[in-house]
Order: structure tokens, then C-alpha cells, then sequence
């Protein structure tokens, strides 16, 4: 593999970010890391996503992808041979319940836990909490439709759908911490906690979690920064 | 996998442009099914055994199997029918482009579009030159192509045609103007194109009915522009 032919631009604490790096090792693919710090944006990230301007993008022969899902069955569909996993399931519909999953917790999971980490008292978190229970009860069904009583959703291995939920396990975490409510629980969920300790463990996932404290220390200015963009009426 | 040959029924709302883009993509594909009118404001029990999540249109039932959210359903039906006229484009680069594309045109220009429509004064005004600038964008990506498919039509033909019956609509109901013939030209031909296209000239939304429903969402959300 040619040197930088797989290009990624990141930032450590980013879910999205994650999505992608996963997906690189199963696959076993080389990559250049570029760690964007998005203030200032940088030249590479502005000409690699004119649209957007966000990270994940990956680049491939020079060639830019954004949106961590699309980034993820681009990969799937690329390196597509025996010697690698699947990333998606291999039947049609089962690739249907993938997706279907993926759009409705991108829909819902972060801009709750965002609006969680922004507005200021307890009550005002009420609803979004609400939503994550939802979300974690659905997904809970899901996996046990999705995972045909294997360990992951994608079956034997990380697949998808485990890539796109767990992803923000290390996020989920953060908001724990900082107000003591946990959303992942036992009682409600017994098949996800397992789940989640088996993603975390994976070797196609271990390391790639953000450092917990690293992640609750940058949460600080990020809460300052969104309850700014919110002062003003801006979507954080 | 479902077998090709197995029944193929479509709950939808006729003025529903997600609804529609299904429907396109099912004919372009020529794949027969059954299909299903629901009434949005009284749903069925179907709907809610069929998408309990969402309970919402359109869902696609295969082999008796339910799969909701149409590009969802759009992918199942290219891969399942995989050896006719296929929709998403051949190499990974160019899927991921599409798939880039519909996701930006449905944020910007079809959700924008439907907030401009129901929204009056300066809200509205904000979000019209928010959705035009979405619709330079396309303008750009389409421009001398006779389709965003190339020379045929593609998904993102299908996933962008409620610009064609819809839009007017929506400026009609709104009272506002997005799409500029000559600031987009290669939109305003493709439109024709579309609308002139032996599978979808006979598969348009009666106008009468979605003035209708889109007036009702419009006094709905703003009432005192209706007294």
C-alpha cells in the first residue's frame, strides 16, 4: 500500500471519528492520520469538505469522503475480499435493519447527550434523558433481533450497527460523570451492558474509546462554547 | 433473501414526496407491487404493526418482511433486484458521493424548503436564501449532465425529484420563489426532463391534492396568515 493513499482527517475526541477508525481496522488498512484541531479550521479540511467542514473525511488517492456511515460502507464496499469482515451483513434485508438502526440513532442519540452536557439544571435534562432511555430500550430489542443470539449486532464480529452505537459509549460515559445518571443499566438493558464490554474489548475497538478523563476535561470548554451558541439562539 | 418473485406491497401517502421517490425507484426498476394508501391522519393498524418505531409512511413489505425510511427501502430494492437498472452507480467513489449528496439535498434543500414553506416574514426569508444556496450547490453537481445519473436516471434523480412536482408547490403555498431558472438553469432543464420521463410523467402526485395538504400544514404551524 502506497504511502498517505489512505488519509484520515480527525479529531481524538470525535465519535464520528471513531466510526471510521474502526472500520480501518477491521480491514486491516494503513492510514495517515491528520489531527484536526477545527479552530481554525484547517486549509486541508476546508478544501477536503467544502460542504461541511466537519471531520470524519477520508481521503483515498486523493479523493475525499465525509459523513462517518457513508466513510464506513465506502470502506466496506472497497475492501471488499476474503481476508477481511464484512462490515455490513450480507443480506439485503438484514443490511436494512442496519441501516434502519444507524439513521434512527444518529437522529436521536447525540443531539441529546448534547443538549444534555448544555442546558444548566436538572429539570431541563429531564427530556433529553427521556429520549436516551427510549433510544437504549428500542436498541435493546434491536440487538436481539439484529445479533440472532450472537454476540455482536453484525453477528460474530464488530459490524455496523455495533460501529454505530458504540461509538458513543465513550461520550455516554462522560455524561455519567459529570451528573451521576446512568442510562446504560442492567434493569433496563441486560444485553447491551454485556454488549458494550465486548465492543470495548474488541480488538477492532480497544484503544480507539477516547480517555474517559481526557474526554470529561474538554467537555468543560465544550459546555461553554455550546451554551454561548445557545445563548444566541445558534444551534449548538 | 427474498426471492424476487415474492409479493411486494408499498404503504404509502400519496402526498408524500419520500413516499413517491420509492414508488420512482420500484417502477425505474420494474418491480410490481401493491400499493397501499394510508391515511396519514388516521393511521391504520397495518402502519403501526409495520413501523411501531416511527409509524410512519412509507414502509415496504417483502416476503412479509417490513422495512421503513426510503432510502433504506431504496438500497433493499437495488440490491435485491440487482440485475435491473440498477440505481446507485457502480464504484464505491461515485456511491459514496451519492449517498453524500441525497443527505445534504434532503437536510438542506427538502427540509429547508418545507420550514420556508410553513414560515413567514424573516424567518422564512432567512431559510429561502439558506435552501437556495443548497440548490447552487446541485446546481453545480448537475451542470452538463442531462441527469444527476449521467446520462440515465439514478438515485439521486429519484431521491431529488420531488423538486419537480413538489417545489412549485411549496412557493405557491409559501409565497416565495427557490428555484431561479436563471440562476439554475441545469436544474430547470433536468426538471423538464424528469417530468417528460416515460416512467415518472404518469406517476406525479395530483396538484389539487397537494396544494391541499400543504395548506393545512401551512395554517397548521401558522394559522394567522389563513384568518
Amino acid at each position: 500500500m502506497g504511502e498517505s493513499e489512505v488519509k484520515v482527517i480527525g479529531k481524538w475526541s470525535s465519535p464520528y471519528v471513531m466510526r471510521v477508525k474502526i472500520a480501518l481496522r477491521i480491514k486491516s488498512i494503513e492510514h495517515e492520520h491528520f489531527e484536526e484541531t477545527l479552530n481554525p479550521k484547517s486549509d486541508l479540511l476546508l478544501k477536503s469538505n467544502p460542504v461541511y467542514a466537519k471531520v470524519p473525511v477520508l481521503i483515498h488517492h486523493g479523493k475525499p469522503i465525509s459523513e462517518s456511515l457513508i466513510i464506513v460502507e465506502y470502506i466496506d464496499e472497497t475492501w471488499s475480499n476474503d481476508n477481511s469482515p464484512s462490515i455490513l451483513p450480507s443480506d439485503p434485508y438484514d443490511r436494512a435493519l442496519a441501516r434502519f438502526w444507524a439513521t434512527y440513532i444518529d437522529e436521536k442519540w447525540f443531539p441529546s447527550m448534547k443538549s444534555i452536557i448544555t442546558v444548566e439544571t436538572e429539570e431541563e435534562r429531564e427530556p433529553y434523558y427521556k429520549v436516551l432511555e427510549e433510544v437504549v430500550e428500542r436498541v435493546e430489542d434491536a440487538f436481539g433481533k439484529c445479533s440472532k443470539g450472537k454476540p455482536f449486532f453484525g453477528g460474530d464480529s464488530v459490524g455496523f450497527l455495533d460501529i454505530a452505537f458504540g461509538s458513543f459509549l465513550g461520550w455516554l460515559r462522560v455524561t455519567e460523570s459529570l451528573y451521576g445518571r446512568k442510562v446504560l443499566v442492567e434493569a433496563k438493558a441486560p444485553s447491551l451492558v454485556k454488549w458494550a464490554e465486548r465492543f470495548a474489548d474488541d480488538p477492532a475497538v480497544k484503544g480507539l474509546i477516547p480517555d474517559h478523563d481526557k474526554l470529561v476535561e474538554i467537555s468543560k470548554p465544550l459546555q461553554i462554547k455550546w451554551r454561548a451558541l445557545a445563548a444566541i439562539g445558534k444551534k449548538y | 433473501m427474498g426471492s424476487q418473485k415474492e409479493e411486494v406491497k408499498l404503504l404509502s401517502f400519496v402526498c408524500s414526496p419520500v413516499c413517491r421517490r420509492v414508488e420512482w425507484g420500484l417502477r425505474l426498476k420494474g418491480v410490481d407491487y401493491e400499493y397501499i394508501e394510508e391515511d396519514i391522519f388516521n393511521k391504520s393498524n397495518l402502519l403501526l404493526q409495520l413501523n411501531p418505531l416511527h409509524k410512519k409512511v412509507p414502509v415496504l413489505v417483502h416476503a412479509n418482511k417490513p422495512i421503513a425510511e426510503s432510502l433504506v427501502i431504496l438500497e433493499y430494492v437495488d440490491e435485491t433486484w440487482n440485475h435491473q437498472y440498477p440505481l446507485l452507480p457502480q464504484h464505491p467513489y461515485e456511491r459514496a458521493l451519492t449517498r453524500f449528496w441525497i443527505k445534504f439535498a434532503d437536510e438542506k434543500v427538502m427540509y429547508g424548503g418545507y420550514v420556508a414553506m410553513i414560515s413567514s416574514g424573516d424567518e422564512q426569508e432567512k431559510k429561502v436564501n439558506e435552501v437556495r444556496e443548497g440548490m447552487e450547490k446541485l446546481e453545480e453537481l448537475i451542470k452538463g449532465k442531462r441527469f444527476f445519473g449521467g446520462d440515465k436516471v439514478g438515485f439521486l434523480d429519484i431521491a431529488l425529484g420531488w423538486i419537480t412536482y413538489l417545489l412549485p408547490v411549496w412557493e405557491e403555498v409559501g409565497c416565495m420563489k427557490i428555484l431561479e431558472a436563471e440562476k439554475c438553469p441545469a436544474i430547470s432543464a433536468w426538471v423538464n426532463n424528469i417530468l417528460s420521463h416515460p416512467v415518472f410523467k404518469d406517476c406525479l402526485p395530483p396538484k389539487e391534492e397537494l396544494l391541499a395538504y400543504n395548506h393545512r400544514r401551512r395554517k397548521h404551524f401558522n394559522p394567522a396568515l389563513y384568518n
